[in-house]
Parts: structure tokens; sequence; C-alpha cells
């Protein structure tokens, strides 16, 4: 909302300067957004006088004029055909950006055609004022030298621009802005009367209300033998100040009292008017087509509300008016309409027709129910002293919806809410001042709410009143202590794994990510396809268009756009959420990697990460995040965008996939137009079970240090190729779980002496005996036992 | 006849060949000359017998004196020997130590992730814990419970992401803010509570100030006596925590939110400083947060009294709170996953913001 200083002084009787006014909106609640101060923008221009003006004597074109100036006498050749001895004129001196030109004028004299010039006259386009182009601005009047050039051209009105919450509509009309500039105490509210015009006859045009919901009360009356005139300079200049063209003396009142008053309006040609009623309906759908004043066909459904004679739909009630029946210079009698239409209606209706206007921007917030008489009295007022005419009496149908409520105040709730301890007389006198009817005795008032705040109802709305025309900067800011007792460090579980995990990964070469929630649908559709009910209905752009199944996409394709900067070695991981449904527990938090398969260079060898470096990094994240990593099975079950031969789940149990990890699938990289091959894996942190509870101390057992040393055995097998390693060592450590301490993979081998389609596997065995060494005779029986739940587990055979 | 200047020739003579050894081949030989069983010393040995007793009196302390004498240089020149073969054989293995190393990925944590941490240090000093809820909301915990009414014009400043309708017409959104962890976390806890809620809010915009995706954190107390005054004070402490100075200059603005009442924003004072910005003085205004006393209708929409509890409640955007710490120009960088960026802006995982040692 734009307002200008000396509208807003209209309604507000104020010596303030425009800051003290700005920073007094600022702390009410009303942001400033700019302030447009023309004396602040044009402050280098002044008046200056020609003293005298003669012939170049080198230029046919030029004059050279000796200016007296705000910096004394001055040079100035000028190329102006209008520039004369004795004339007032507007000087830049040296170095001033010329707004119209966009230059800055050199800081030092500079000769034209031999003549030192030291400064500038301007022309109204050169100060982005005006058109006028054709010669310097030829001052009207006696102003002094020095003036500043915005006053002598009566261009010193700065313009406020600032945000309207929408609580309050009622700032959206000056006198709005005025009233609650006085309850701060900056000035005065003066008493603006709207004035009251008595009619002459009764108005031949009556109002029937068929649809009370939408527009419960509807007052209006004509004006006969009206003359639509250009509007006078003052009400074209307010107009134009807030950025709105004057078109002619009826639409321009409409407009002034919409933004004076937050008051909209609509005035009709009573000539096109047919059957003497107009009334306020439901919209009947094509047979209420009618052209907009926005020069757009619309045919109002029953959801809208039309304002119709008994021929045609006239228009959009509170939203816009129809090309038929506006005024024009022809316009001779006219029917006011001054009514109050439904916000929610009138916003339904704008949303679903598109249209955007000032009554509207008005009546979706809420406009004062009460003002239809003043905005009628106001603007037939206007009409008689600007267009002429003769007003009929008022019709008045249906009645202004309920004032808000009284709201029961006990004054104590200002300080239980903000701890500003203000006397009662002091919240009566700012309820007071912003229009509010404090009554009652006792510490417990009854607050009449004006007809113009329907945001108040409640007990903290007048504590916000209070306390933002007090001042915020009142409050008493008091720190907040923990509460007594011990604290409890508060991070959940998922938080600490999602701590740890991201920890393990930095330290392990990873650089975190953040990527988008949202993902393409059809790269989506490459791990499995978006989740049922996770496609937006208005995405950004149609590359994220739905939230994202696995984070495994965004952190690929910028692997790529790394490589294509020349980092083709970068690994990249995210802790962040994807999404399997649209209910609240369909998101899951994952930890995401990516690891390219790029060589390195060195001296010493060249190296490149496999499938067993990512697992590796997967154990270090489980590890970390407190998965039970001992007890997870790693199974070559992976879905099918990870590479068939070279990925794998880790699992609890049959069902609990906790990480998927290995080379992603071929095809994914060709569709992602990822080149070469890639490392990834993917860990739910939601999957790892919570751990259990323990005593609630934090005491370990106690250590148990073997003190005899270990043996160590060698066995090696000859199992079939299908044979997964880890089956062939969880055997050989079932084989005697209370000596048995570890298992490692010493050696695979296939090819010569390995007959075709099996693998020789080399395992170490270590025993750890307890009480005494063990003999020869008792490791034998242990390798034995060994050797057979190997085989039977295996089918495979001790190779000899 | 043996006499023990006969030794002394002897003992110079071996002395002579032990120091004169190459190697520890030559020095045995020498040993087994003079040491050996039918060494040149043990051979006068033998001769003691034969001699008379006061002759071995002399005699064989000499002799005996001497053997040790001899084993003791023997020694010594083998350790002089065996410490040469060895610097010899090291100097063979010599390599170029000025040879680069392999090079090893740095790898960093994400800016965002630090200044989370850092707002989850400096709130639990002040005994809040973190809260979380989920990205896909429903409307009435994103606007109708937050007391958006239905159809104001409070709904369209938000920009909302929706998802298509379901069979029935209903259309879940993308959380436009971090305030539905207020109402997750009221309809499941009892008060006192004082939790922040730090994650990630959607709204349809884009240019270099706005992602469709950023991040929110939440903070909201609600007891029987948290007032206004509380909550200046905690944003104000959490300021001057965070921007880790002593002199925050900030104000406090009326403004309107629906889920608030009273409502204010909160502008700190900063200037530019170079390509960053020094946040606490300085002489412009920035707004940095909206907040509020928790609106009675919201305390009620979640079954708790207005008039027995009252609290308040901040929004703050934690990309920009990084941005302006830690002077990253362009919030879209922060989602582009660049690894120059993520290496210049990043944060080592060694560190971890906590009190004792400091937020970064």
């Amino acid at each position: 909302m734009k307002f200008p200083l000396s509208w807003l002084k209209y309604h507000l009787e104020t010596d303030a300067t425009l800051d003290e006014l700005a920073k007094a909106m600022t702390m009410a609640g009303l942001e400033i957004e700019d302030i447009d101060n023309p004396a602040e923008k044009f402050a280098d221009f002044s008046v200056a006088y020609v003293q005298e003006a003669v012939q170049h004597p080198d230029a046919d074109r030029l004059r050279v004029c000796t200016v007296e100036t705000r910096d004394g006498i001055k040079q100035i050749v000028c190329g102006a055909p209008n520039a004369r001895t004795g004339m007032r004129a507007v000087f830049a001196p040296l170095g001033t950006y010329i707004p119209g030109l966009d230059f800055a004028l050199d800081k030092k004299p500079r000769k034209i055609r031999g003549v030192e010039s030291h400064g500038m006259m301007c022309s109204a386009k050169e100060l982005e004022l005006g058109e006028d182009h054709d010669g310097i601005i030829d001052l009207e009047g006696d102003w002094e030298v020095g003036t500043p050039a915005v006053t002598a051209l009566g261009q010193d009105d700065p313009v406020i621009d600032f945000e309207v919450t929408p609580n309050r509509p009622d700032w959206l009309g000056v006198r709005g802005i005025a009233r609650d500039l006085a309850a701060t105490g900056i000035g005065t509210l003066k008493d603006v009367p709207v004035g009251e015009i008595e009619g002459t006859f009764d108005s031949p045009v009556t109002i029937e209300l068929d649809w009370p919901e939408a527009c419960p009360v509807f007052m209006g009356r004509m004006i006969r033998g009206v003359k639509n005139v250009e509007s006078p300079e003052w009400l074209k200049k307010a107009l134009t100040a807030i950025g709105l063209r004057p078109i002619n003396a009826l639409a321009d009142i409409t407009n002034l009292i919409s933004y004076d008053r937050c008051r909209p309006l609509h005035v009709y040609d009573a000539a096109k008017l047919e059957g003497g009623v107009i009334r306020a309906r439901k919209g009947r759908g094509e047979a209420d087509t009618f052209e907009a004043l926005d020069n757009k066909d619309y045919a109002p459904g029953e959801s809208m509300c039309v304002i119709a004679d008994d021929a045609r739909c006239l228009g959009l009630g509170g939203v816009m008016g129809g090309t038929y029946s506006g005024c024009s210079e022809e316009t001779t009698d006219v029917f006011i309409e001054s009514a109050w239409f439904d916000p929610l209606i009138t916003r339904a209706t704008a949303k679903a027709t598109g249209i955007d206007s000032d009554a509207k921007y008005r009546f979706e917030r809420g406009v004062d129910p009460e003002s239809c008489r003043d905005g009628i009295e106001y603007a037939t007022r206007l009409i008689l002293e600007i267009c002429g005419g003769e007003a009929s009496h008022v019709v008045v149908a249906g009645e202004a919806p309920a004032k808000p409520a009284d709201i029961e105040f006990p004054v104590t709730e200002v300080k239980r809410l903000t701890g500003l301890d203000l006397p009662r007389d002091e919240i009566v006198r700012i309820l007071a001042t912003l229009g509010f009817e404090p009554k009652g005795e006792g510490d417990v008032l009854t607050v009449g709410v004006p007809s113009w705040r329907m945001d108040c109802s409640l007990k903290a709305d007048l504590v916000e009143e209070v306390a933002r025309i007090h001042g915020f900067d009142h409050l008493n800011a008091t720190s907040l202590k923990r509460l007594p007792g011990r604290f409890e460090a508060p991070a959940t579980p998922m938080q600490l794994r999602a701590r740890y995990a991201r920890r393990a990964l930095a330290g392990r070469g990873y650089s975190e990510a953040v990527t988008w929630s949202f993902a393409e649908k059809s790269q989506a559709a490459l791990f499995g396809g978006h989740g049922e009910g996770l496609e937006l209905d208005n995405p950004i752009s149609s590359e994220l268009d739905v939230m994202r199944p696995t984070a495994l996409i965004h952190l690929l394709t910028a692997m790529q756009a790394n490589a294509d900067r020349g980092q083709a070695d970068a690994a990249l991981f995210e802790v962040g959420p994807i999404y399997l449904s649209d209910a609240p527990d369909g998101q899951r938090l994952v930890v995401t990697g990516v690891l390219p398969i790029h060589a390195d260079r060195h001296w010493a060898g060249s190296r490149q990460p496999d499938v067993f470096d990512i697992k590796a990094d997967v154990e270090a994240v489980l590890n970390a995040a407190g998965a039970p990593v001992a007890s997870l099975q790693t199974v070559a079950e992976a879905r099918e965008w990870w590479h068939p031969g070279r990925s794998g789940v880790m699992r609890l149990g049959p069902k609990n996939v906790i990480a998927e990890f290995g080379e992603i699938h071929l095809r994914v990289l060709k569709a992602l137009d990822i080149d070469g091959r890639v490392l990834a894996f993917e860990i739910v942190l939601d999957n790892i079970p919570q751990p259990k509870k323990g005593n609630g101390l934090k005491a370990r057992t106690p250590l148990e240090k073997a003190e005899l040393t270990p043996v160590r055995r060698d066995f090696a097998f000859l199992v079939d190729k299908s044979v997964a390693a880890d089956a062939l060592i969880r055997a050989a450590k079932g084989a005697d779980k209370a000596m048995i301490t570890g298992v490692s993979v010493f050696d695979t081998y296939e090819g010569q002496g390995v007959p075709e389609g099996q693998v020789s596997i080399g395992l170490e065995v270590t025993l750890q005996p307890r009480e005494k060494t063990l003999t020869d005779e008792e490791i034998d029986v242990i390798a034995k036992k060994i050797v057979d739940k190997a085989v039977k587990a295996t089918g495979g055979s001790l190779r000899g | 006849m043996l006499d023990t200047s006969n030794l002394d020739t002897l003992e110079r003579d071996v002395l002579d060949q032990i120091e004169a050894a190459g190697d520890e081949a030559g020095l045995d030989e020498i040993r087994v000359s003079a040491l050996g069983k039918k060494g040149s010393v043990s051979l006068m040995m033998r001769e003691l017998g034969k001699m008379s007793p006061e002759e071995r009196q002399v005699m064989g302390p000499a002799l005996n004196g001497l053997k040790t004498r001899l084993n003791d240089a023997i020694t010594a020149r083998k350790d002089v020997l065996e410490s040469a073969a060895m610097d010899a054989a090291l100097a063979s293995e010599t390599v170029d130590i000025t040879l680069p190393v392999r090079p090893e990925r740095q790898g960093s944590l994400h800016p965002i992730t630090q200044v989370m941490e850092e707002l989850a240090v400096i709130f639990a000093d002040m005994g809040f814990a973190v809260a979380e809820g989920p990205d896909v909301e429903d409307d009435f915990h994103n606007f109708t419970a937050l007391n958006f009414p239905e159809g104001h014009p409070a709904r369209d400043t938000q920009d909302t992401f929706f998802m298509k309708p379901d069979a029935e017409g209903m259309r879940k959104v993308l959380r436009t803010h971090t305030s539905p962890v207020q109402i997750r976390t009221l309809l499941k806890q009892k008060p006192p509570i004082r939790i922040i809620a730090p994650g990630r809010v959607y709204r349809c915009d884009w240019d270099q100030t706005h992602t469709p995706m950023f991040h929110q954190v939440e903070g909201l107390v609600i007891d029987k006596e948290a007032n206004m005054g509380h909550l200046k004070g905690v944003l104000l402490d959490f300021i001057a925590a965070f921007f880790e100075t002593d002199q925050v200059e900030a104000r406090f603005r009326p403004h309107h939110f629906p889920f608030t009442e009273p409502s204010a924003e909160m502008d700190v004072k900063y200037e530019r400083v170079g390509a960053g910005v020094k946040v606490g003085s300085g002489n412009q205004w920035m707004e940095i947060l909206g907040c509020g006393m928790v609106h009675p209708n919201v305390i009620r929409n979640c079954g708790l009294d207005p008039d027995e509890y009252q609290g308040f409640a901040w929004g703050m955007g934690v990309d920009r709170l990084a941005m302006l710490k830690y002077g990253a120009p362009d919030l879209r960088d922060f989602f582009n996953s660049d690894a120059r960026w993520l290496a210049h802006y990043g944060f080592s995982p060694l560190l971890q913001a906590n009190l004792a040692t400091g937020l970064s």
C-alpha cells in the first residue's frame, strides 16, 4: 500500500519529520517497504536565476549563461532554445547524477566550444518529472535561489510504501493508517467529515438482496444530471502519486475513496439499467456471461455473487464491474453502489476467475461493514462538487453484519502475556485511541470492538494492540534458564545415528551434500518410482515433480556435474529423507553415498575403489550408527537398479534390509547420462533396531583377557562358485562357538588345479584356549568339526 | 720360555688384526686363530700346566687377562661391523621422501548441518530438545491447527506446494514452515515444553535468495508463565551466542502471523565487512525471524486451556543463518553439491559444536 505524505497529513495532525513517521509506522507494525522521497532523490537540484544569457561566440545553438546559484555565480553553457535572461531554472552542479540521462556530470568544468561550463540547467525529462524536453524547466513564481527544485516544482511529496498484513484491511485506507499513528502519540487524528447530502427525490432504482450471505447490505443512490469531466488537479495528483492512472471524475472519485477509507464503491450508468431493480444474487453461469472492465468475458457460476438488473448481469459483486453499465463521458445519470461483500465468497470468486482488483483485495480481507453510509455520502459530495447533478434519497437494502462482539478483558492479561506492567489507565487510553470502547470500572474491562477491526475477538488480540502501541521496545528481555534438576541430553537415538553416520563418512573422505527432496518422475522410475500420493500438483519445474524415492538421483547427477567441472573423484553423501508414502510415517531418514570408480594416477601405482571399498564404508557407517553389524547378513539381493553381480544388501533377519550397496546398474547410469561406473550405498537409519535398554548404568562388563596364546590353523575348501563365502565363514565359526574367536579369508583362488566351476577359499581360523593349552589331538578334533560343518553347509570339500 | 713380554707382543699383534678386520667373517677367523681350540692364546694356556707354580702365578692371570681383553675387543669390533653393515643395507634402501603421498579425499560436513548442530547446542543450554515432523503434511497440521482460517488470504502468502488430490479429493501439502511440529509436539507431550524443530520446508519460489526447498528452525516454549519478555530474552541470547558477539542490537517490530498473538519480527543491526556481514552492530536493520506468543486458538486446538497455558514460538531460516555467519552469498549454491563449494564452506568432521570448545 502506497500513499503520499500529504494524504496522510490530511487525516493526521503532526509536526513529525518523515523519518519519525517512518519509525512510528515500523514500530506500530506497518512495515515500511520503500520511501520514495523526491527531496532526497533530487537534493542536488535547486532553483537558479539566469542573470544573463548571451549567444555563444562559436556556436549558433548554444548560449552562455551567467547564473546565480546556491553555490554562487556560475557560467553555464546551455543548448536549450528557451534559455533566456531573467528566467528561473533548475540547476545541477558539477558531479550531479542526472536520472533522465543516466549519467553523472563531470566533476571538473568542461569546455564546450571553448567556453567553460560549470554545471547544467535541466529539463523536466532529465529529472524524470515529465516528458517535456523542448527546453529547460522555466519555473513559474518568484522562487528564491537555492530553493530545492522539488519544492519549486511542487514535487516534494514523499510516497511511503508499506506492507499491509492480511489481518489489517483498515490499513488499506489512509485514514486507518492515520488512526494507528495517532494512537502512537505522534499526532492527532483530524476530524474529517465526509459530509451528508440530503436527497431531493426518491431513487427510481431500488435494490433487492437475493443472497444475504454474500451481500448482506447494499446502499444505493441515484444522481441525475452529472457531467463526467476530467478530474481536478488535486484528485489526479493524489491518484498519480499512488500509481493509479486518472480516468474520469466518476472513476477517480471511487478510486480515491477506496484508498482513503478502504471503502470500494461502484458507479453505474443509470441509463443502461433496465427494470428499475438492481439485485445481488447467485450467478447463473452461461446466462450471466458479461464483459468485465478488464475486457474479458466471464460466466459467473452459482458460487459467485453477481449484481444484475432485470436484463443482465452487470458485474461480479465486490470484484469487478462490467463494461456495459460502466460510466463514460456521455453518462448523465448514475447509480452509486455502496455494499458489503463476504470475504470468503469474494476470495473464492477472485480465485476462480483470476481477477485481481482493488475492490476484491479489500473485500476479501474484510471491509468495515458499517462504512456503507459514509462511503455513499462521501462519494455523493465529491460527485456533486466535481460533476454537478442532483442526488436522490439513499436506498438501503439489508443490514450490515453484526459488529465484532465485546471482549471481556482483564487488564492483567497484558502482564501475563507480555510481562509489561502497564497501568490500567494507559491500557484504556491506548484502546480508546484505536477506536475500541473500553467500559467498566474494575480491572476487568468490557471492550467494544470497532466495526473495522474484525480481526479482534480475543483477549490476546487486545494485548497485542496495547503492547504494539506501547512499543515492543519496552519488552523486558528476560533470559530463560534451564529448568531445575538434572538436564538430560535431549538428542534422540535417530539424531545421534545421523550425527555419527555423517562424521564417519566425512572422516572417510566423503563430502556432505544437501539435495532436493523432489525428483523428476521419469528418473524416480529408474529407482522403483515415486510413492503413492507423492506427485506434486504444482511443481516448481517438470524436473522436480515427485517426492524422491531415493537420494541417489541427485547425488549421481551432482557427481557427474563435478566430473564435468574436472573433479572426477569427488565422493558425496547426504543424510536426508526419502519418501515412500504420503502418510506421516511414510518418510525415512537415509544415508546415501556415491563414489566414482575412478583410478587415481600415482607414482607408486594406480588404485581404484571396488565394491569391497564401498562395503567397508557401509560397515563403518553402520558401526558408527550403532547397528549390530556382526548380526547382519549380507546377501546378493539388491534391487534392479544395482549391478546384478556386484551389489548386495545387509539385513537383519529375512526382511529388515538396513543397507544396500554395490555398483549402480549401467542401464541406470546411462539413463542419467553418467559416464563411467559408480559405487553407491543407501542405509536406512530408521531400520536400525533400538539398542536394548540396559540397567541404566554406564559401567562395562569386566574385560576377559585370555592368558593363553591363540592358535591359528589354515583350511582351504573347494566350493561351488555359487556358494557365498559368508556361508563358509559362518559354518566354520559355528563349529565351536566357545573356542573359535575368529575366521578370516586369506585367499580365494580359481584356475589351474581347481575344477571348473569351483573356487578354492582359504580360511584362517583362530582358536582361543581358555584354561589350558590345546593338545594336538584336541586341535584335530576341532579342525574336523570345522571341516564337517563347512562341507555340510556348502557341499564343498577340503582341498587336498 | 713364556714370559709376559711375549704376551704383550701377541696382544698387540692380535688387537691390530681385530682393528683391521673388514667384516664379521674375517673377525671370526682372527678369533679362531687366537682364541679357538688351536689358537695362539689357547695353546699358551695349555702350557700353564707345565709351568712351575711360581711361573703359573704370573702367567695364569696374564693369559686370562689377555683372553678377556681380546674377547672384549672382538665383541666391540663386531658391534662396529654389524652397525656398519646395517647402515650400508639401509643406505641401499633409500627413497626420495620428497615424492608426494597418495592424495586422500578430504571429507566435510555441510554448513546447514553445522548450523543445525550449533542451534542444538545453544538451545540445549537453555533446556530445549530437538523435535521433528514429516515433510509431507496435511492441511490440519500445516494450516488449520495453526489458526490459518480456511480461505484466508494468509494462506496465499505461503506459496504452498500441493500433492495431486487423492481419491477423496484431499490434497497433502509440503510443509511451508516447521510450525506443524509445534502442533505435533503439543498433541503428544505435556507442558512444560521447550523444543526447537529444525528441518526442510518448501515454498514455490526460486531466485537468488529463495529456493523451493530450504531449512527452518522452529522454537516453542509452553508453560504457565512464559511471556514475551522471555521470548525477547531467549532470542537475544541466541543471537549473541550464535554470532559469537557480546553486543547485539536488535529490535522487535509488531507483525502478523496467524499462529501467534501478539506477533513480532526481530531485526538485528548489521554492517558489511568485506564480502561478509557482521551481525549485532552497524547501522542497518536486517529482518532475521518471526515470532510471537502462541495464539490461544493454537493452544486450544491442541487440547490445552489458553487461560492456563501460554508460551511463545519463533521461526527462522537455517540456511540464511548459515549464509550470514559463514558468508556464503548465494542460497542456490547450498543445494548444488559442487565439490569445490562443499570443500570451501564445509566443516571438518572433527569439529563438534559444544559449549566447552566453541561452536566452530
